[in-house]
């Protein structure tokens, strides 16, 4: 990431502030160690604009008596803080992403069902009504005239909430995946990642499998018939849907599937052992897609247009 | 490679023979001990790199510190047993929890699970006039990271950086990654030494630099 991510922090130095205009250190309005629960609170959401020579300002306030208690009262604070920080991330685990990603597809899977029975339905009472989702919420808006109108109409309005729990479930699989799987959700995309996971069964299941497996995740059926003699072997299973895979000209999409399946066969991996975000490993893969497409203008330059494939 | 440039609390001494360099302090990562005397592997800690190669971090003993990029405490377990307050600020859960095991028995290691992109997350925990700032971290935009946090340092305080070329742009040379970051660097504090940490790390470059 770059710091074109926070624009609001990208300013000048912060400058040290001697004056307290609510910015106050973590052990503010706290008194005796019953307080505890939230100096830990605090340490964990609180922000200031500057630091400031919180020990002094902690002994001016009473707080404590002596920059020791204080370092020893900040210590216990900052260890609990992290401690459970750690364990509330950690709770954000796979198996929720996939019940979430499987929730998210059955819904779009309904919904899609749904808007055409009702565009069947609508053709004949609405003559204006159009087919799709967006077909659906347009006639969920309408007033129906009749009893039978009514129940079109509100079919239409099962479809359009149906819509939006799936928008819902995605919003909330983008905001997931990142903590389960940061390397996966960052290299994929947070849909992506959360598939994956799904189809493998588990992150743990996925870190386990070989790049060549990620490779054709989804398309087992095409998978074995190959293995049954009856078709060629598939390209790509759900990682059709990455950019680098469906933006790559069809000659170099095997290359590009393979590639992107090995690169994400590791990123699990990370995540599952390590959990913490290797940006080199997301260099490799982009230094390696910039070598697969340029064979693309290499073979345009060369001498005919339609130069051999594979 | 004189001694002189090592922080009091950091000694060399032997371990089955050879002279490494050591901290007192409980064992964190499986580290070889003698007493109570630690071994501390240049080649799996930045800093220890560089204190190994002689460079003058400012680091004396004692002093406070601000460690960015924490990581499972590798090193900041180190720094913590030889300087005086030390806050560890490390991003990623999965190594902050070993990072809270590391702290647990060093009274004065403060650990923090916050992005060091973002200081204001933690200025209201963090103190003022730090002595030294130790900056280990594996993103894009590392000068960025140490010039948002510049406002912590105390006037002549140190800057003891990593820069990892790799973590820039892996296309690129590193020369010409390291003058990047360098620059950057250069807006907000002042570069006093640059030295290859390649013995014990490929692509990284130690620098120590003061606040302008």
């Amino acid at each position: 990431m770059t710091d074109s991510d926070e624009p609001t922090e990208a300013g000048p130095p912060m400058v040290v502030s001697t004056t307290s205009d609510g910015d106050e250190g973590w052990f503010a309005g706290l008194t005796g160690d019953a307080d505890s629960e939230r100096a830990v609170e605090r340490v964990r959401t609180g922000s200031a604009a500057a630091p400031r020579d919180w020990p002094s300002i902690a002994i001016d306030e009473g707080v404590v008596d002596s920059r020791d208690a204080y370092y020893d009262r900040l210590h216990a604070a900052t260890t609990a803080a992290t401690q459970s920080a750690v364990r509330e991330r950690e709770r954000a685990d796979d198996q929720q992403l996939v019940h979430a990603v499987r929730a998210m597809d059955d819904c779009e899977q309904l919904a899609n069902e749904l808007a055409e029975r009702v565009a069947a339905w609508a053709g004949s009472r609405f003559p204006s009504s159009s087919p799709g989702i967006a077909g659906a919420r347009a006639l969920a808006a309408e007033d129906p005239t009749d009893d039978l109108d009514r129940r079109v109409v509100s079919l239409a309005t099962r479809v359009s909430e149906l819509a939006d729990e799936r928008d819902a479930l995605e919003t909330t699989i983008e905001q997931t995946a990142p903590a389960v799987a940061p390397n996966l959700a960052a290299m994929a995309g947070a849909t992506l990642a959360a598939r994956l996971i799904a189809l493998a069964g588990g992150l743990e299941s996925l870190a386990k499998k070989p790049a060549g497996t990620v490779q054709v995740l989804g398309a087992e059926d095409a998978l074995f018939a190959h293995l049954a003699g009856r078709a060629p072997s598939p390209k790509h299973g759900v990682i059709y849907t990455h950019e680098f895979v469906r933006g790559t000209r069809p000659d170099d999409r095997g290359s590009a599937a393979r590639a992107l399946a090995g690169k994400l066969a590791l990123a699990a991996r990370v995540d599952h052992y390590s959990g913490t975000y290797r940006e080199s490993l997301h260099d490799d893969l982009r230094e390696r897609m910039v070598t697969i497409r340029a064979r693309a203008e290499e073979s345009s330059e060369d001498d005919e247009p339609h130069g051999g494939a594979t | 490679m004189s001694d002189s440039t090592l922080p009091a609390g950091v000694e060399r001494r032997a371990f089955d023979g050879t002279a490494r360099l050591a901290t007192r302090g409980p064992p964190v990562y499986g580290e070889p001990t003698d007493g109570k005397w630690r071994a501390w592997d240049p080649t799996r800690s930045k800093l220890g790199g560089m204190l190994e190669l002689g460079v003058e971090t400012g680091l004396t003993g004692g002093e406070t510190v601000l460690y960015l990029g924490a990581a499972a405490g590798t090193t900041v377990s180190h720094v913590a047993d030889f300087a005086g307050p030390t806050y560890a600020v490390e991003f990623a859960p999965r190594p902050a929890r070993e990072l809270v095991a590391a702290a647990e028995p060093r009274d004065r290691l403060f650990p923090l699970l916050k992005d060091a992109r973002r200081p204001t997350t933690y200025a209201h925990v963090v103190e003022s006039n730090v002595d030294v700032i130790v900056q280990d971290v594996a993103t894009r935009g590392q000068a960025a990271v140490a010039n948002r946090n510049a406002a912590f340092l105390a006037d002549g305080g140190r800057l003891v950086l990593a820069i990892k070329a790799r973590s820039e742009d892996v296309t690129a040379d590193p020369e010409t990654v390291y003058a990047d970051v360098l620059a950057e660097l250069e807006t907000t504090y002042e570069v006093l030494e640059t030295t290859p940490l390649d013995r014990f790390h490929a692509d990284h470059l130690g620098v120590v630099a003061t606040p302008r």
